[in-house]
């Protein structure tokens, strides 16, 4: 705030600051504002980090022990020898991990929306569409911190990739953070109701997540149901499992990379233009309240 | 600095000009050829029945969604033409609580002033400031879920202020507090007129809340019946109180607040 000699001042009884056009610096200022909120209030909702936590573990724990006796999992890349059902699901819990998250801060943001935060957010004078993928950027990091703290405790239980995996995790991560959080937010600007958000939960969460590779191989989804196979090919989180897996383990998947960007500029399009003030779904429902 | 003098005021850019705005969803016509003026230096109070179109003209204001007809002009600039300068001049006190009851009152205020572009030590100065002006100079490192109704509103109020706007909307801001936070911030908001010469739009259902050297919108069913000054009011109903002029201008009959 220092430059306000740009033609603005006007004569007036009133205190008129200079209005200014927002610099580079100010972009700055407020995409880290909105990230460290949203990095702050997970800080500060203890019940939401250990829940996130307790979730994958419990995944891990529990129902992978008991399951590795049932499935065998053969050599299938990026594996390079027979690897326990728990070191085979650990991306898959990664990316639960990541959807559990994206959903929840959507629910925030139909909460938010209903409540008047995500009013506040959307009175700032920056570009919409930069205030929402600043937020959707502030999902990711929270969704990081979950997840290395995730890969942190499951080291101890002999989940070991090599230690560059951890490194080259983290783009694949950002990017499957961004197609899940992107999806949320169209979804949260299409939802008006929190009660229908409990049945997008439900239609959503759960089918993605269990027709996906984040459980099983896809082969061995192939041996017992061909549609069902079809069908977990073309679900984006299969994708964004796969590409965990193979960054996990210092590989890329391209075909998986493809889908992942290609999704994330679909959703990431379609909640922009859900949330635009002339075109979008919010102006033509009347948005909260009425 | 504004050094040229002027006279009444009327060669200043109004803090908020809406002009001739109509606005629907589907068929349903919510607002009907709506046009106000905020002045700077003035407390109006967009008065009207719940469903009168109060929260769709805030919408528009603070453009959630646009204006298909007629102009929202605030400071001068126009809202769907140049919504950055625009928001930058505006202040929005909103019905419902829209702070993080987790996070501290400085850590809600800094965030607001993140939106605006405040860099961080400007903003810590500002967010003291601000404090002062609400009198909680105090709780700057206190949760906002420890907060009374009334004080999380005078936060609120606060906030809307970091980045020093000329235009304060309040939508229904006293839904809920009791009769001193009511006071309170009534207070202060008339004082943010009176010494910083803001324009105030205070909507509102609550007739005890309009002071006689208010300005009046009147807005029922989407159509504005009347504005200008409380006598004028009283004058154009042909009575005596502002109860009766209100039943009389919309034709309302029981339905007013008891308040």
């Amino acid at each position: 705030m220092s430059v306000d000699s740009l033609g603005t001042a006007r004569p007036s009884a009133a205190p008129v600051e200079a209005t200014q056009r927002l610099g580079l610096g100010a972009y700055i200022v407020c995409f880290r504002g909105i990230v460290w909120r949203e990095v702050l209030r997970f800080l500060h909702q203890r019940e939401r980090f250990l829940s996130a936590l307790v979730r994958p573990l419990v995944w891990l724990f529990i129902f992978a022990a008991g399951f590795r006796q049932v499935l065998g999992i053969s050599i299938i890349p990026p594996y390079e020898s027979y690897v326990l059902y728990e070191v085979f699901v650990t991306p898959g819990l990664v990316g639960m991990i990541q959807l559990f998250n994206a959903m929840q801060s959507s629910l925030s943001m139909v909460y938010d929306r209903e409540t008047g935060a995500m009013r506040t957010l959307l009175v700032s004078p920056f570009p919409r569409s930069y205030l929402l993928i600043s937020k959707l950027v502030g999902g990711v990091a929270v969704s990081l911190l979950q997840v290395y703290v995730f890969l942190g405790i499951a080291y101890f239980w002999e989940i070991e990739p090599p230690l560059i995996g951890y490194v080259t995790v983290l783009p694949a991560l950002i990017l499957a953070g961004l197609m899940l959080g992107s999806l949320a937010l169209f979804m949260s600007s299409v939802i008006r109701q929190l009660e229908n958000f409990a049945g997008v939960m439900n239609f959503v969460i759960f089918p993605m997540f269990f027709a996906s590779s984040a459980l099983y191989p896809l082969w061995r989804v192939k041996e017992s149901s061909p549609l069902l196979y079809e069908i977990c090919r073309i679900n984006p989180f299969t994708h964004a499992v796969e590409l965990i897996r193979f960054a996990l383990y210092g590989q890329i998947d391209w075909s998986s990379l493809a889908v992942v960007v290609g999704c994330t500029i679909v959703f990431l399009g379609a909640a922009i233009f859900a949330y635009n003030p002339s075109k979008g779904l919010i102006a033509r429902r009347g948005g909260p309240g009425g | 600095m504004p050094t040229r003098e002027h006279s009444a005021g009327h060669d200043v850019t109004p803090a908020l000009v809406v002009d001739g705005v109509s606005h629907a969803f589907g068929d349903k016509t919510v607002l009907d050829n709506v046009s106000l003026t905020v002045p700077h230096a003035s407390f109006s109070v967009l008065l009207g029945l719940n469903g009168a179109g109060k929260s769709t003209l805030f919408s528009l204001v603070t453009r959630l969604y646009d204006n298909v007809s007629g102009d929202i002009r605030i400071q001068g600039h126009d809202v769907r033409r140049s919504p950055s300068l625009a928001l930058q001049q505006l202040g929005v006190v909103f019905q419902s609580r829209t702070l993080d009851s987790d996070l501290t009152l400085s850590q809600n205020l800094l965030y607001h002033a993140a939106l605006h572009g405040i860099p961080p030590r400007e903003a810590r100065r500002r967010a003291i400031e601000a404090l002062e002006t609400v009198q909680l100079t105090e709780r700057g490192g206190d949760r906002v879920r420890n907060l009374s109704g009334g004080q999380a509103r005078r936060v609120e109020i606060a906030r809307s202020l970091l980045h020093r706007p000329n235009l304060l909307l309040l939508d229904e801001p006293t839904v809920g507090l009791d009769i001193g936070s009511r006071e309170s911030v009534l207070e202060i908001v008339r004082s943010l007129v009176t010494q910083r010469g803001l324009g105030v739009l205070w909507a509102t259902h609550l007739i005890d809340e309009i002071s006689s050297s208010d300005n009046i919108v009147l807005l029922h069913k989407g159509r504005i019946l009347y504005t200008g000054s409380v006598a004028g009011m009283l004058e154009a109903a042909e009575v005596s109180d502002l109860r009766s002029a209100f039943r009389r201008l919309t034709g309302t009959d029981e339905e007013m607040a008891a308040a």
